[in-house]
């Protein structure tokens, strides 16, 4: 689905990201760890096209696409979803268009009303895009967002921050459903059925790791300067670096290299 | 830069000939008719409790559907109501500029509304003033009169004939809200390139009373300056401006409001939202407080699309304790980071920005008729083209 291949990536002149390799396969879901100011938001931003992430080597392929330098709307429309952390607010335009444009752009018809009430944000739909929105509320109105685009790879950047613990188990639902892994909206169907139809990959950024009381990660990436040092199950992952923080990933990180 | 100085009366024409008065509506020329359209005349008058159309110095329709609703000519108005000269230049003095000089000494008529005491019209009246000749100068004077407990919404476009390329346009407008009244005044002018506009007016609103002015300007004009005076004269009385101004190259817009918080209780609001697309700009507000207990507030907002001027001067005035005022200015760009936000649900730059300019000028217009709400993101759509 996704490969990234010696990435490197520039921000203002200066180097963030140092020969990333990294690759994401259909239906897989990947959480990206990593201390403050690893380079975790600038991979993501860096997938989805944004300007000021500068690559000056490297590729990124997905499905089967050099998407490097594709522009961000055709990068969205082939299907890359986004969840920022801080989206800005738009003035004047009603969520309720945007998620509609969402929808269009991927060619789907969606009941607005219906997909919002699942996110629990029908009453914010002709609020303006995130306007005077809580940290919860950004969140909902990015999956609900990424809901009508259904992408087939899902880049969220802290899905839990903000969130209160009574809505996170909807976040979590919601990205389950988005990922069509969940249980709860599986209308009938079996376990085999909706996985096998239409397999969704992810790459999500935690910090806490409280995301994956909630979802289900195949497979945890460790980001230290810029350089991807770990690869391996997420929650082993997290008991490492909840014991002995992001040290012990750096001390892996020089044995291998030794 | 102040055009008034440029203009010169003299190169106008106050004498034309007059146009017949149009019984049917469905007679008016299909050219003219369209025009009315874009400002939000509807000759078909649907959804209008009355009409008034008044092209170059003749007053060529005018009639009411409404028991307790007047819709006529100044002149008509002042034969028929001998007390209405206590209400013409009440407030406006003849000598104020050149322009209201000229108004008081070669009248071109104007509209007279009026809602009887307690009436509430249920649709909105239309009224317009029309440009056909080349190079008239149109004096015209209106006066509003929302009678006590009475409510009324006025819509009112202003524009000039496809093919007219100069004209002078001086309105004197009074309006006259009394206690307890509701006037919502909508506005939207679609005047010439090089056709000079200057409205001159004073809103005199009694206790209880709530005026609100929706102000629209999003096609090309030579110059328009404007700043009326809203005076909040009894307890408790409220006033709301909306603004929406586009200057494209070679238009020069000084657009304003001031607003008098002069008894108790009274509130105002102003909001503007300009876009300056080769154009000019003086974005202008001033609130005056003159009692404690009053609450007022104003709001510019200025987009460059195109190299120009975007000057916003808003004005704040308190002379005792207990006013509360406030005022946010801004000037500026569209954010990069909402266009490629945008674009990150799969939308092209071209539309993003197009999206983005479109929430900036949709400022949440009270009460307007749907139909005339959906002729305006017409406008603003197609205008799109002309501001990138």
């Amino acid at each position: 689905m996704l490969i990234i291949e010696e990435l490197q990536v520039e921000v203002g002149g200066r180097a963030i990201l140092n020969n990333v390799n990294m690759e994401i396969p259909r239906g897989e879901t990947h959480i990206l760890f990593g201390p403050n100011g690893s380079g975790k938001t600038s991979l993501m931003m860096t997938i989805m096209g944004f300007s000021g992430y500068k690559v000056t080597h490297g590729k990124i392929t997905f499905k089967g696409e050099d998407i490097t330098q594709m522009p961000i709307h055709e990068r969205a429309r082939l299907g890359i979803g986004v969840s920022v952390q801080r989206p800005p607010t738009v003035h004047g335009l009603k969520t309720r268009n945007l998620v509609e444009v969402c929808a269009k752009s991927r060619g789907r018809a969606i009941d607005i009303e219906a997909l919002a009430k699942e996110v629990n944000f029908d009453h914010f739909l002709d609020r303006d895009v995130n306007h005077k929105f809580s940290g919860g509320e950004i969140k909902r109105s990015e999956l609900l967002q990424l809901m009508a685009q259904d992408p087939d790879l899902i880049l969220l950047d802290e899905p839990e921050s903000g969130v209160d613990l009574e809505n996170m188990a909807l976040i979590g639902e919601t990205i389950n459903t988005l990922l069509h892994r969940g249980t709860k909206h599986a209308k009938g169907k079996s376990h085999c059925q909706i996985v096998s139809e239409e397999s969704k990959s992810a790459l999500i950024i935690t910090h806490t790791g409280h995301i994956l009381d909630y979802i289900t990660a195949d497979r945890g990436q460790v980001l230290y300067h810029g350089h991807l040092c770990c690869s391996r199950n997420a929650r082993e992952i997290l008991k490492w670096i909840g014991e002995f923080g992001y040290e012990e990933c750096v001390r892996c990180a020089m044995e291998i290299e030794i | 830069m102040n055009k008034d100085t440029n203009v010169d009366l003299k190169q106008y024409l106050v004498d034309v000939e007059n146009h017949a008065y149009i019984q049917d509506l469905s007679r008016i020329g299909s050219t003219d008719a369209a025009k009315f359209l874009d400002v939000g005349i509807d000759t078909r008058q649907n959804g209008r409790s009355g009409t008034f159309i008044q092209k170059d110095r003749s007053v060529i329709h005018a009639q009411t559907q409404q028991l307790g609703l007047e819709v006529m000519s100044i002149s008509h108005a002042q034969d028929t109501h001998a007390w209405l000269s206590d209400y013409l230049w009440r407030h406006i003095r003849p000598d104020k500029d050149q322009f209201t000089a000229q108004a008081k000494s070669a009248p071109h008529e104007g509209y007279f509304i009026r809602s009887a005491p307690g009436v509430r019209v249920e649709n909105p009246v239309q009224s317009c003033l029309y440009i056909a000749k080349e190079k008239f100068a149109q004096n015209v004077h209106n006066v509003v009169i929302a009678e006590e407990n009475s409510s009324l919404q006025v819509i009112t476009g202003c524009a000039t004939s496809p093919h007219l390329v100069s004209g002078l346009h001086v309105g004197v407008s009074e309006f006259y809200v009394r206690k307890g009244a509701q006037l919502h005044f909508t506005m939207i002018h679609d005047w010439g390139a090089q056709v000079n506009v200057r409205p001159r007016t004073h809103v005199h609103v009694e206790a209880g009373g709530v005026f609100v002015s929706n102000y629209i300007s999003l096609k090309p004009v030579g110059s328009l300056q404007m700043y009326p005076t809203t005076h909040l004269a009894g307890e408790g009385a409220v006033a709301r401006f909306n603004s929406i101004l586009v200057a494209a190259k070679g238009a020069h817009l000084d657009v304003g409001s001031r607003v008098i918080l002069g008894s108790p209780g009274t509130r105002a609001e102003i909001i503007s939202r300009a876009i300056v697309a080769g154009g000019s700009i003086v974005a202008r507000g001033e609130l005056i407080g003159e009692c404690a207990g009053i609450k007022a507030h104003l709001e510019c907002k200025g987009l460059i699309l195109k190299e120009g001027l975007m000057h916003a001067i808003p004005e704040l005035r308190g002379f005792v304790p207990g006013v509360e005022m406030s005022h946010e200015a801004a000037v500026g760009k569209i954010d990069q980071a909402e266009i490629e936000y945008l674009m990150a649900r799969g939308v092209d730059e071209e539309e993003a920005i197009s999206m983005i300019v479109r929430g900036f000028l949709n400022v949440d217009i009270e009460g307007l008729p749907t139909g005339l709400k959906n002729k305006i993101d017409q406008i603003i759509h197609e205008t799109q083209k002309d501001m990138m």
